[in-house]
């Protein structure tokens, strides 16, 4: 019967070429500009590390004090920390692991001359880096605690400046000319690009390039690297690298890794206290300013989804309300309009199910329809993102299974719903009145 | 013509008058407020620079190997005068920084020294005496800087410069009552005195943060020497840009290999520098403008739709009226009549429903209210939407013959 019921909608469609059209078109531009805008939400918007995100935390001890502070910012510490206060957590090591970073950059000369030299840019972090946050490595390993006493001239390169640097081939071992110093490979990552970047979004957007490398932070301290990203004092330090480092000019950003709530509770604890301390040493004379916010707090602190991503979805979705709104009216317009044949079924025995069953059949098929033609529009929506994205964030949106089968779903989803109230209006015709009337 | 039959008529098609209102409403909320994105992001990306942007080069330039400080001013000596030497070139400075760059340095000026809060925030420039020409700025008060008074600090160094020079904005921020020339202020502690007023200078940032101070900026007379490098405005004869930004990168190489400009960004034309910095703007406009159009397409075609679907079901009933008198034109301005009604329902619950979302959007995102003019712009459009998308069917309606009134089916 449902392949009858189809062939009859097919049927049905095509008298009215236009109203069907039409109908297509509303789904298929709704569902379309839904799904491209929630491509690039879902790319800007989702858990980086979804497995750990509750374990892995940022402390924010307020250096500036209530006089640092715009009014805007609700009271809230600086979203970075100063090399004083970054060394103490350091030492102090209240969480199993923990890393402090900032980014850098460097430059690289390649052995032949006849190749300009080039800028790549990177991390200064600790150890517990690689494993907090589950760096894989496609050679070798990342450095040990070791090194990080040592203050060792090591460095763990991306893929793809092994490729650059040396064909791709194992590095491990080998050294590297970085700013004219020579450092030790001891590992090279593989690709690894989470997104947003959450371990680093206060110097960056938390897209972009992936860095190149990374090297140990008390070596880049040494070596006088200055921040490659933001920094922000609320007093001018009296001059020279020394002073910057005594200052409390903001520039750092700490993880630590707290597996479970008593792990958070004593790392609390610690801060409060460090906090304290600092204020009977005379430091900070304010009160002590802690927040201690996990990967998806922090990244909301931050803003990392743009503002311009979260509007044009919600636009989209009222887009799509609209398109089915219209195609409420459409449907109804084309339900009503065979009353008379809607009468004479019933007239012949088709009970109020068989009629339901006729034109939610029929409508499917304009969801279908609405759905390729919805497909094919969001595919050249993803492509020409770029157009109305930022680089960075359109190269993120990309076209899976998943998101073709929302879009089907949506699209005959969102159309049958649509024809719930036109097919129950048709279902409602009484037989005797069309038969009569005419 | 009478309200009366039509309302009655419209009570019998409830469904499908709820549905254009509602259409008709929603359409008009999300036009209303996506209009105003988009003169928004139109205002931000306008905005002047105070710059004369046509004939102007950045060029990022990244030291190998981090010289010392004192090293770094030498090598950039010796690049400006090499680039200098380039046809075409009028005037050439290095720098931190420059308006739309995205990234600088801010400070805040102050009356006294030791101030608890800054009097305002400004954006540091690092310049020298080729700076108002090379960017073509305006001096309206005092004087440029001196060839003999441009210092030079390490970027660890602490600011603190004996003369500035402020835009306009800044000074009146600073003094609204009077001139600020010869003023002294306070910058880190030190006391400054303002030389020279510019007419207008946009800070580096675009973002909302810097929006409430976005031409409080100051030139120093410093030239920053940072060994990680920096940044070289060129200024060009008119209509030159693109020649001298050919010949930008291989000058600079033939004087010192152990540098690193990016083939892909490192020499920009500033008009490539703009479209960058307002690349969210643009396509924020873009994406609203496209959303403006195919909805209203939509929601006219809907109108169409249904209106064809009244008059197809009314063809009897237009025959009657027909036959009983009616003119063409009473028949047409029925129909016409018929969807104003519906329209102004929808535009009212419309306009309700525009400010109460735009309302939602200012406490979730940082976003202005919605102008009422931008309401009432709407509500025209979709009325006028309304009128000339029944205008099809009504007209078809109006020549449905008397005849029609005795015909069965």
């Amino acid at each position: 019967m449902l392949a009858y019921y189809l062939r009859l909608g097919l049927r049905s469609l095509r008298r009215n070429p236009v109203l069907t059209g039409l109908m297509i078109m509303a789904i298929g531009f709704g569902v379309a500009a839904s799904m491209t805008t929630f491509a690039v939400f879902r790319a800007v918007s989702g858990n980086p590390i979804p497995w750990k995100s509750g374990q892995l935390f940022v402390p924010q001890i307020d250096g500036f004090g209530p006089s640092g502070r715009d009014p805007g910012d609700n009271g809230e510490p600086p979203d970075a920390l100063n090399y004083q206060d970054t060394l103490a957590l350091m030492r102090a090591h209240p969480a199993s692991r923990q890393t402090a970073l900032y980014p850098v950059a460097i430059s690289v000369v390649p052995a032949d001359a006849s190749k300009q030299p080039f800028s790549i840019s990177g991390y200064a972090v600790t150890t517990d880096f690689f494993g907090m946050f589950e760096m894989p490595f496609q050679y070798g390993n990342g450095w040990g605690t070791n090194e990080d006493d040592r203050r060792a001239s090591t460095v763990v390169i991306s893929s793809k400046l092994n490729q650059k640097v040396f064909n791709g081939a194992n590095s491990v071992g080998r050294n590297i000319v970085l700013d004219n110093r020579d450092y030790r490979i001891v590992g090279v990552a593989k690709s690894w690009d989470p997104h947003p970047r959450y371990y680093d979004v206060v110097n960056t957007s938390g897209f972009g390039d992936a860095p190149d490398f990374f090297m140990p932070f008390s070596r880049a301290i040494d070596l006088q690297m200055d921040t490659d990203g933001n920094n922000n004092c609320n007093k001018s330090p009296e001059g020279g690298w020394d002073a910057w480092l005594q200052s409390t000019c903001v520039w750092l950003t700490v993880w630590a890794e707290l597996p479970d709530a008593a792990a958070v509770q004593r790392y609390r604890s610690y801060l409060d206290g460090y906090a304290a301390d600092q204020k009977r040493a005379g430091r900070y004379n304010w009160a002590p300013n802690n927040r201690l916010r996990n990967v998806m707090e922090w990244l909301d602190h931050e803003h990392v989804v743009p503002q311009e991503t979260k509007v044009s979805l919600l636009v989209a979705l009222g887009f799509l309300a609209v398109c089915l709104v219209n195609t409420i009216g459409l449907l109804l317009a084309k339900f009503m309009r065979r009353s008379q044949e809607i009468g004479v079924r019933r007239a012949l025995g088709a009970s109020r199910r068989e009629i339901y069953t006729q034109f939610l059949a029929e409508a499917s098929m304009v969801g279908v329809a609405g759905g390729v033609l919805g497909l094919l529009l969001t595919a050249g929506g993803v492509y020409s993102i770029g157009l109305v994205f930022e680089p960075e964030v359109a190269a993120l949106a990309h076209v899976d299974f998943g998101l073709i089968g929302l879009t089907l779903l949506v699209a005959i989803g969102a159309t049958v719903i649509a024809a719930f109230y036109p097919t129950w209006r048709a279902a409602q015709v009484q037989p005797a009145w069309q038969l009569k009337s005419n | 013509m009478q309200i009366q039959p039509i309302l009655a008529a419209l009570k019998r098609h409830k469904a499908g008058t709820i549905l254009i209102a509602l259409q008709i409403a929603l359409t008009l909320a999300i036009v209303c407020n996506a209009l105003f994105i988009i003169k928004q992001r139109v205002t931000h990306l306008s905005r002047a620079t105070g710059i004369d942007e046509q004939n102007i080069i950045s060029v990022r330039n990244q030291w190998v190997g981090k010289p010392p400080s004192q090293q770094v001013s030498g090598l950039t000596a010796t690049d400006l005068t090499a680039l200098r030497q380039i046809p075409g070139v009028v005037d050439v400075y290095s720098t931190n920084s420059y308006p739309l760059r995205q990234g600088g340095w801010s400070e805040g000026l102050d009356y006294k020294p030791n101030q608890d809060h800054s009097t305002a925030h400004t954006a540091i420039y690092f310049s020298d005496e080729h700076t108002l020409g090379t960017l073509g700025l305006k001096l309206v008060e005092g004087r440029n800087f001196r060839a003999d008074e441009i210092g030079r600090m390490d970027i660890r160094d602490k600011l603190g410069p004996p003369t500035i020079i402020v835009t306009r904005e800044l000074a009146h921020k600073l003094y609204p009552d009077g001139s600020a020339l010869g003023k002294v202020l306070y910058l880190n502690e030190n006391p400054t005195t303002i030389v020279g007023v510019v007419d207008r200078l946009e800070v580096p940032w675009v973002d909302n943060w810097a929006s409430q101070w976005a031409e409080q900026s100051t030139l120093v007379p410093v030239r920053l020497a940072m060994s990680i490098g920096g940044f070289y405005l060129i200024r060009t004869q008119p209509g030159q840009v693109d020649s001298v930004a050919k010949q930008v990168s291989k000058t600079l190489y033939g004087v010192n290999r152990m540098r690193v400009i990016d083939p892909k960004d490192g020499v920009q034309s500033f008009s490539q520098v703009r479209a960058k910095a307002y690349a969210r703007d643009r396509g924020m406009a873009i994406l609203m403008g496209v959303v403006c159009v195919v909805l209203l397409a939509i929601t006219a075609a809907g109108i169409v739709g249904l209106t064809s679907f009244w008059v197809g079901q009314r063809r009897k009933q237009i025959g009657v009226r027909r036959a009983l008198g009616a003119t063409h034109h009473d028949i047409l301005s029925y129909f016409l009549t018929e969807n104003l009604l519906i329209s102004l329902g929808g535009v009212i619950i419309g306009a309700l429903l525009a400010i109460g979302m735009n309302m939602w959007m200012v406490s979730q995102f940082e976003m202005a209210r919605l102008s009422p003019t931008y309401v009432l712009a709407g509500v025209v459009v979709l009325l006028l939407l309304g009128q000339a998308a029944v205008l099809a069917p009504a007209l078809r309606a109006s020549r449905v013959p008397p005849v029609e009134a005795t015909r069965s089916v």
